[in-house]
């Protein structure tokens, strides 16, 4: 019997798939021994639907707001947005003071100092970037008031 | 085909994501996710490598060490860690972290760029179709997974319930079976891709010259809009977040003037300019350790077979002290070099009456948590760097740093340097 007709594709995909699910089975099997098998395949599964459902839909929104209103200084917005974002997607625990204290405890360290360091970065970013699109809109248009 | 009822789907797909002309992006094609997969090409296995090494570096063989459950089929290692050179684990861990955190804007972009395969039409064609669709959620979901709970466990945020450790350990390792299989299917494409436009062509174009790649690819739009960026501005914004998140990041392993610019480090920061105000992993206090058990009562007890010493601070400092710069090299990412002095943790082994240490059980006052004990190597014994620190930096340890006294060993990660020690058993040959 042919593989391919049944299959659609040549042996090697089928086993190259198969070798590589079952050893991710296997290593699922691990973490499911640890305890808590329901919240696993949870955090495994969340983060794609947050990703793929909420995440992506949302700033594609967001952008293409942002390109309905301003096109020409689009990315005067979009590229401080994407830096801000990034640092909040990473640091957003320390930002937020999630945790219940335990970071504090723990370090030492105060959990305030993140929200407003965040805050300033991001305003500096928005800022630069608004002085840039300021300078290029005048080099445009030289008449006076021009921004 | 009569795979799961496919042919009953309508041929034309229903509106919305799966028609190709809805993905309106001129950016998007094989090109484009080829650069930013080739830039994951080289970043994921050196933060996949990394991670065994810090698994090693726990010696899970050894007593207790090993917190991820029972030993299986994935959680092998050919050697024991080793304690030169002593930034070994400061290294490997810094690089874990902090490329890890700097891969995330890749991945998203990377993400972004493939998102039109996630609506395919029809959504199986065949059991090979199914398979590859299977693990690419598996790819994306693992990926999102392991980075999002590295990244929350060095900000000490845990909102699961699961072990950190076992499911990071090996949800590594589905991450790296789904990571190897894509590799190997796409790597073929992504040669092919890269030939066709060279990357240095591609940063000399600009908005103007911006045209959307041109072939077969299903990733590439069919009624494109007008570029709004250049593929240099998104790359080139790619890596400017990568390249921050870097610099907020690296100074809390890096140190150095860095430090200074590691805003959102969890770990940037000084606690003042005492010889105790460096970065501490648990206070005292989060683990109840109280003023009582480390006062003049203390006492550090030696045990080998039977036979027990028990030393009081003062019998310590009275033994010969080294003092030796090493650094404190946390699993979350971040490390402090500090010159630490204390009494040689062979010369203890000889004083218990050991002659050959096979190896050496250090417990805590701690009573809860995870690290209150660890189990060292021969080698992490018998180095002559290794201590039982009793000052740093010239002064007596902090309660926070583990006074009345604290293990430290060259290239061990942070929480097997154990604070508060009161007894210390070895196990070996006596004398």
């Amino acid at each position: 019997m042919r593989l391919r007709p049944v299959y659609g594709a040549g042996p090697l995909h089928l086993l190259s798939h198969v070798a590589a699910l079952a050893l991710a089975a296997y290593a699922f099997t691990r973490i499911f021994a640890g305890g808590q098998p329901w919240n696993v395949v949870l955090w495994f599964a969340g983060a794609l639907l947050l990703h793929d459902a909420i995440a992506f839909p949302l700033y594609t929104a967001l952008n293409r707001l942002a390109l309905g209103r301003a096109r020409r200084s689009v990315n005067h917005v979009r590229v401080p947005a994407l830096l801000s974002g990034c640092a909040f997607v990473v640091y957003f625990p320390l930002i937020l003071g999630l945790g219940d204290g335990r970071y504090e405890r723990a370090t030492a360290l105060s959990q305030d100092v993140y929200l407003g360091r965040w805050l300033l970065l991001s305003g500096a970013m928005f800022a630069v970037s608004a002085l840039l699109y300021a300078v290029r809109a005048r080099r445009a248009e030289p008449s006076p008031g021009a921004a | 085909m009569i795979v799961l009822g496919v042919n009953r789907l309508p041929r034309i797909p229903p509106p919305g994501p799966f028609r190709r002309e809805a993905w309106r992006s001129p950016l998007r094609g094989p090109w484009l996710t080829s650069v930013l997969g080739a830039a994951l090409l080289v970043g994921i296995p050196v933060v996949f490598v990394t991670g065994l090494l810090s698994y090693v570096a726990y010696e899970p063989a050894l007593g207790r060490n090993n917190l991820i459950g029972d030993p299986g089929f994935l959680d092998f290692y050919v050697f024991s860690w080793p304690t030169s050179p002593v930034w070994l684990y400061a290294l490997t861990q810094g690089l874990h972290v902090t490329v890890g955190i700097a891969l995330v804007p890749i991945v998203l972009v990377k993400l972004w760029s493939a998102m039109p395969k996630l609506f395919e039409w029809p959504p199986l064609r065949s059991p090979a179709h199914a398979l590859e669709r299977a693990s690419l959620a598996l790819l994306v979901s693992s990926t999102l997974f392991q980075f999002a709970t590295g990244i929350l466990n060095a900000q000490l945020y845990y909102p699961w319930k699961f072990s950190f450790l076992a499911a990071h350990f090996y949800g590594g390792w589905v991450f790296i079976a789904a990571f190897v299989l894509h590799a190997v299917l796409k790597v073929p494409t992504m040669r092919r891709s890269l030939r066709e436009r060279r990357l240095i062509d591609e940063l000399r174009r600009g908005l103007d010259e911006t045209k959307p790649e041109t072939g077969e690819s299903e990733l590439i739009p069919s009624a494109p809009s007008a570029p709004t960026i250049s593929r240099r501005g998104v790359l080139g914004v790619t890596g400017g977040a990568s390249l921050g998140l870097l610099a907020l990041t690296a100074g809390q392993s890096v140190g150095g003037p860095l430090r200074e610019i590691a805003l959102l480090a969890p770990h940037g920061r000084d606690l003042g300019d005492g010889p105790n105000d460096f970065q501490i992993n648990k206070t005292a206090r989060s683990v109840g350790i109280t003023p009582a058990q480390t006062g003049d009562g203390w006492r550090l007890r030696l045990v080998n077979g039977t036979r027990t010493l028990d030393l009081s601070r003062a019998d310590l400092l009275a033994l010969p002290q080294r003092t030796y710069e090493l650094p404190i090299a946390c699993v979350e990412g971040w490390s402090t070099t500090q010159t630490w002095s204390g009494v040689r943790l062979r010369d203890l082994a000889a004083l218990a009456g050991v002659e050959s240490v096979d190896e050496l059980l250090v417990e805590s006052l701690q009573e809860v948590g995870s690290f209150r004990r660890a189990t060292l190597s021969p080698g992490q014994v018998g180095d002559r760097r290794s201590l039982l620190a009793l000052r740093v930096n010239g002064a007596d340890l902090s309660a926070d740093h583990g006074f009345p006294a604290r293990i430290v060993v060259p290239a061990l990660p942070g929480v097997h340097c154990t604070k508060w020690v009161n007894r210390l058993e070895f196990k070996g040959t006596r004398a």
